[in-house]
């Protein structure tokens, strides 16, 4: 081999090694028959009747032992929001420890004009900032809809963080990668519940699979008025909020 | 989780005004994540002004060619560790050159940065010093000789149709070069530009601002080496090479400065729903970084120097210094231009019903001693190449371009 032949050779190595990479991703993104009614038919997401939420932080509490998030204070898959708005158009939002335990009182009653809570978590969005975002293809929607990260792949690089227009997602303190609510997929799998909607009192959070016109889910979007958050940003949220205040961001 | 990082949050909570999501308490993209695109702008800009020689037959430039080029490259080297230190798993970062997300802006790093760095700046180098690494090969004493032997990738060629070709070489890499300079940066700017759920960051001006900011830093970081340099070796600067370099300067921070005027004016007349988060946090949080030092000091007095300069002949002595100031005034002020993007898009919450603190580590990977660290390292880098590749050629003989 002389050495231009040598010279060409590694420059066509230099070249064509990342471009193996990413011909093979196209390749994949190409695979239509890997979409989700393809495999299973089922599109999973979650409705919030927000008229019916109490604020006690049950599904906060079940959630962090259901998914070893890490304790409180700090970090959540979901949690709870107080909305207070006042007679002068105040509005205090609040949401310490992310609802764990009661929400102390701030405001005099008299000076109340609404008051709510607003259960949040990952949206599941149909067009997902955060997969679109990550430079490894880490986090990602699953056949049903859900958007994981593969905690194995993700490189902690925390664009997926900046990109989520809802603060879903935390830096793992001990992992060190982006994580976030999996609808508990390990239990949706099994046939259960997620735990956070398991363990409410009042049933205002609503799990259930889109595709069927039988599951609560659907039923609850045939009957009820709809709202989901930031619908501007295109996100496609599959959070669905029954009577969604519009202060709430 | 560890007791230090729950005080740590604990004292950051404290410090929060109205409401963040829970989630938001930790910022994300710290110090280093400044540093980068500093540095980065650093290597478009310099490389911007050497292609004024090559491409734009700008002859009074020519003594700062190679320097610019060499700090280009010095810059690149280093560009990529802020965003390896500050990575959750470095060891995983190779992930993003085997099988990189498509549809990421970030993936594209690899990509982008390979092609800069050998494509266009080690080729147009090798291309630029084949000739001097030639004769150095022959006439430098063991073991240095061989050194250039194998730089030169033992090609011997001297004759004049074979330096005709190099030139002709680096001209074509410098054509080429410019746009992927302007993709290096341009690309940078994009990752913050396209994140469309932080309005502080979400705007198309965003690259374009991050380009010309590149060039005046460049600009403005290639006349100070070379006012350093050549005093440091006993030389004479060239009066009309400064000259120019600073007209261009001036012309640079001109462009760079309406833009950011345009941007400025179009957020408060567009007057969305994040204006009022965004005025807030510019008044209390951005107070100093952005108005004192990246608009007063880094961008109206340096462009008042220059204007002034420019008006009144001013003898030589006194032009050296102003240009001087004026060039380490851009610095501060586009290096804190970078913090106001970086740390700025993150204090405050994406409810835009409250601001955060982020308050800067000494010590440990992500804290202000490794940033001032991966801020000195391009120099020393430098100083090698300077001593292995000296633009201005050895034993004194004139610069042979």
């Amino acid at each position: 081999m002389n050495r231009r032949n040598f010279v060409s050779l590694l420059s066509q190595l230099l070249v064509f090694l990342p471009f193996g990479g990413t011909f093979g991703a196209f390749l994949k993104s190409a695979d239509k028959s890997l979409t989700a009614e393809a495999v299973t038919g089922q599109r999973y997401a979650m409705g919030i009747q927000i008229s019916e939420c109490i604020g006690c932080g049950r599904c906060v509490v079940a959630c962090k032992t259901e998914n070893n998030v890490p304790r409180k204070p700090f970090f959540f898959r979901t949690w709870v929001e107080r909305y207070i708005i006042k007679k002068d158009d105040e509005v205090i939002v609040q949401s310490k420890d992310g609802g764990v335990g009661a929400f102390t009182e701030t405001v005099k009653e008299k000076d109340i004009l609404r008051s709510f809570f607003v259960p949040k978590l990952c949206n599941h969005c149909d067009n997902p900032p955060c997969a679109q975002v990550c430079p490894v293809g880490a986090t990602f929607q699953t056949v049903e809809g859900i958007v994981l990260v593969d905690e194995n792949r993700c490189i902690g690089c925390s664009y997926c963080i900046q990109a989520c227009p809802y603060g879903a997602r935390y830096m793992h303190p001990e992992k060190h990668t982006a994580d976030k609510c999996t609808l508990c997929y390990h239990r949706i799998k099994k046939g259960m519940l997620p735990a956070c909607v398991e363990v409410c009192p009042m049933q205002a959070r609503v799990f259930g699979d889109l595709n069927s016109g039988a599951s609560p889910l659907a039923r609850l979007k045939r009957m009820k008025n709809i709202s989901v958050l930031k619908p501007g940003l295109n996100t496609k949220p599959k959070v669905f909020y029954t009577d969604l205040d519009g202060e709430v961001r | 989780m560890s007791i230090e990082l729950v005080d740590k949050l604990t004292e950051l909570l404290k410090q929060v005004t109205g409401f963040i999501y829970p989630n938001e308490i930790q910022i994300h993209w710290t110090l280093l994540i400044v540093v980068y695109p500093y540095i980065t702008g650093l290597v478009a800009g310099a490389f911007i002004l050497a292609s004024l020689v090559k491409v734009f037959n700008v002859k009074e430039v020519q003594p700062t060619y190679r320097l610019a080029m060499l700090t280009a490259l010095a810059f690149l080297i280093v560009a990529p560790l802020p965003l390896l230190l500050h990575l959750g798993h470095p060891e995983r970062s190779y992930e993003i050159f085997l099988t990189p997300n498509l549809s990421s802006a970030m993936a594209m790093f690899g990509f982008v940065y390979a092609w800069y760095l050998m494509l266009v700046l080690l080729l147009e180098i090798w291309f630029e010093y084949r000739k001097d690494m030639v004769l150095w090969g022959k006439t430098e004493k063991f073991p240095m000789n061989w050194f250039y032997k194998i730089l030169s990738l033992f090609s011997t060629d001297i004759s004049e149709k074979a330096v005709a070709f190099d030139k002709k070489a680096v001209k074509a890499i410098t054509i080429v070069g410019i746009p992927s300079a302007f993709i290096l940066h341009g690309y940078v700017g994009f990752i913050f530009g396209s994140v469309k759920a932080n309005p502080w960051w979400s705007s198309v001006l965003i690259p374009i601002v991050f380009l010309f900011s590149a060039i005046v830093s460049g600009i403005a970081i290639v006349l100070l080496l070379y006012m350093i340099i050549t005093t440091s070796r006993g030389k004479q600067i060239d009066m009309k090479c400064l000259d120019r370099v600073a007209s261009f300067l001036l012309y640079a921070v001109i462009v760079d400065f309406s833009l950011e005027v345009l941007d400025f004016i179009h957020r408060l007349y567009e007057s969305e729903e994040s204006i009022t988060i965004i005025t807030t946090m510019v008044l209390n949080k951005l107070s100093i970084s952005l108005i004192v030092m990246q608009i007063l000091l880094g961008m109206l007095l340096p462009l008042g120097i220059l204007i002034i300069v420019k008006i009144f002949r001013f003898n030589q002595e006194l032009r050296k210094l102003l240009y001087f100031v004026s060039a380490i005034m851009i610095q501060i002020g586009i290096f804190s231009t970078r913090w106001n993007v970086v740390i700025g898009g993150q204090m405050f919450s994406k409810s835009f019903r409250g601001l955060l603190t982020y308050k800067m580590e000494i010590f440990g990977l992500e804290g202000l001693l490794m940033a001032v660290f991966l801020l000195i390292l391009p120099f020393l880098i430098l100083t090698v190449l300077l001593k292995v590749l000296p633009p201005w050629g050895k034993n004194n003989e004139t610069n042979t371009t």
